[in-house]
């Protein structure tokens, strides 16, 4: 808290960035009653899916954007000795140095965004929409899940400074590879958006970070639906997967690393 | 000179640039799918009897986003007016009032040089995404008078991104600091100029205003003229406000740096 008015304008500028978008997607629903026929992302769902989007993404920012610029720039300068050093484990006292606070307020806006979508669903004519006990703790354990496969993501993307010498393009590349994850993954399931639709479960499992919280909450996946199950199993899975190959890489990186120093 | 040397700084690093501008499309993709799940859901996406809305079927959209890239890349303006305000306030702008170069002609100078240098690189990935992207643009080429006239929107558009951003950085000489005004502003002109949408998909009240803004020129107004979305009787005259825009901006710059060294002061060394 120490530069009070650059933390304020942090929260104004990403609050702006969010009123942007709810007003994207307020004109499409103008024209459109859900995002994709037949899919059942109606507006007030698909804004409790945005609020998804925005909870896991403010989490990320805030606890592992800072601390992964950090270990690109520790490798570039030969800083990382110093955390090598240190009888803890690297990778742990990496993740969790600094937090960027101000990020947070996009959760606020995201508490936001899923207060109104949810008490607008409760207060449907037709089959009014109240989630259940049970779907409330899922989708906060679900919505854990997506953070551990983001900060996965991060990590070896940052881990790859150690080969590259400095990535530039790294913030580059998460963005666009997250860009998919904002969206129903049922849009890409055609043509070829099958390809990405697979390469973005299995291989780089993005599409389950957000889809699988969020259907958890907005269309309940009940016994009558099973055959959505695979897909919140899939996401366990997919965390296991994630935080062992993130370690993995994390540990080739350090095989790799050539103090810069001296 | 000036103009060879920001042109030479450019081209140094033009294998990372050319991949950076690629990856620049990526976004695209996912807007396809998002505009095709949109027109797929109230009516058909393609074919003859296509859905439209705000006057853009689902193919148009995909060519509007792409050629809003083409639009931005001429007028969008990275760290001119922060660029302004830091030489303001670090008194470097001293520089320009005891040698003989007038300050506004050598940045845009430099901005040219640094655009051309620019589509000298980035023309290889345009054309290669444009090619891969060709079904989108369904009239094919624009007849050659609209053709001339996106050439000059494009033109006109960088000018009005360059004198807009000048002119938000000679605020500095009023306020040291101005990065919380440009946060403010580049959040505007981005969903202002039509670049997360076309600006005809507005409701209506909140459209004309939107409309009437300079903003559209940054990347809504060459789309447009290019997709043939405004009729041949108003492009003469919507190419006049334009070119009004800008002399204002012209102005409006001018009269803020004649103003402002008046009341500067020449802080730092």
């Amino acid at each position: 808290m120490t530069f009070r008015t650059n933390f304020i304008l942090d929260c104004v500028s990403s609050i702006g960035w969010t009123l942007m978008n709810v007003g994207f997607y307020l004109i499409i629903f103008q024209f459109t009653p859900t995002i994709g026929e037949g899919t059942g992302w109606d507006q007030d769902r698909f804004f409790l899916f945005l609020a998804t989007t925005w909870f896991i993404n403010s989490l990320v920012q805030a606890f592992f954007m800072p601390n992964a610029e950090e270990f690109s720039e520790l490798i570039r300068t030969g800083g990382l000795d110093f955390a090598l050093l240190k009888p803890i484990d690297t990778q742990f006292l990496i993740s969790f140095r600094k937090v960027s606070w101000s990020s947070l307020s996009n959760f606020a806006a995201g508490l936001v965004i899923a207060a109104v979508a949810l008490y607008r669903l409760a207060h449907h004519e037709t089959d009014p929409l109240v989630p259940s006990a049970l779907s409330v703790v899922l989708y906060v354990l679900f919505c854990g899940c997506g953070v551990v496969i983001m900060y996965s993501l991060m990590i070896c993307l940052s881990a790859t400074s150690v080969w590259l010498g400095r990535n530039q393009t790294l913030y580059n590349f998460w963005f666009y590879i997250t860009n998919f994850s904002r969206y129903p993954m049922e849009i890409y399931n055609r043509g070829w958006g099958t390809t990405l639709y697979g390469l973005f479960t299995f291989v780089i499992p993005v599409l389950v970070v957000v889809n699988v919280p969020a259907r958890i909450l907005a269309q309940p996946v009940n016994p009558e639906t099973s055959d959505q199950w695979w897909l919140v199993g899939w996401a366990l899975v997919a965390t296991l997967v994630s935080v062992a190959g993130s370690r993995w890489v994390f540990r080739r990186a350090l095989g790799s690393y050539r103090s810069a120093s001296s | 000179m000036i103009f060879s040397t920001a042109l030479a700084e450019r081209l140094v690093y033009r294998g990372d640039f050319a991949l950076g501008t690629l990856m620049r499309f990526l976004p695209i993709i996912t807007q396809i799918f998002l505009w095709f799940a949109v027109f797929d859901a109230i009516g058909s996406a393609d074919g003859n009897d296509a859905t439209e809305i705000g006057g853009f079927g689902f193919r148009d959209i995909v060519a509007y986003y792409l050629l809003t890239m083409i639009a931005r890349a001429f007028s969008s303006m990275p760290g001119l007016a922060s660029g302004i305000a830091r030489q303001i306030r670090d008194g470097e702008i001293k520089r320009y009032l005891i040698q003989p170069i007038d300050l506004i002609s050598f940045l845009l100078l430099n901005r040219v040089a640094h655009k051309i240098a620019y589509y000298a690189v980035a023309i290889a990935p345009f054309a290669f995404v444009f090619y891969l992207c060709r079904g989108y643009f369904v009239d094919g080429w624009p007849e050659p008078h609209v053709l001339a006239a996106f050439v000059g929107s494009l033109i006109m558009g960088f000018l009005i991104g360059f004198f807009m951003e000048a002119a938000i950085g000679m605020i500095g000489f009023w306020f040291l600091e101005v990065t919380s005004l440009l946060f403010v502003f580049m959040l505007f002109s981005f969903f202002l100029s039509g670049h997360m949408f076309p600006l005809t998909l507005l409701p209506d009240g909140v459209g004309q205003v939107v409309r009437f803004l300079p903003f559209k020129y940054l990347a809504y107004f060459p789309a447009a003229v290019f997709l043939n979305k405004i009729p041949d009787d108003q492009l003469p005259l919507e190419m006049a406000v334009e070119a009004a825009w800008l002399t204002f901006f012209i102005l409006v710059c001018r009269f803020a740096y004649s103003r402002g060294l008046e009341r500067y002061s020449g802080y730092g060394g």
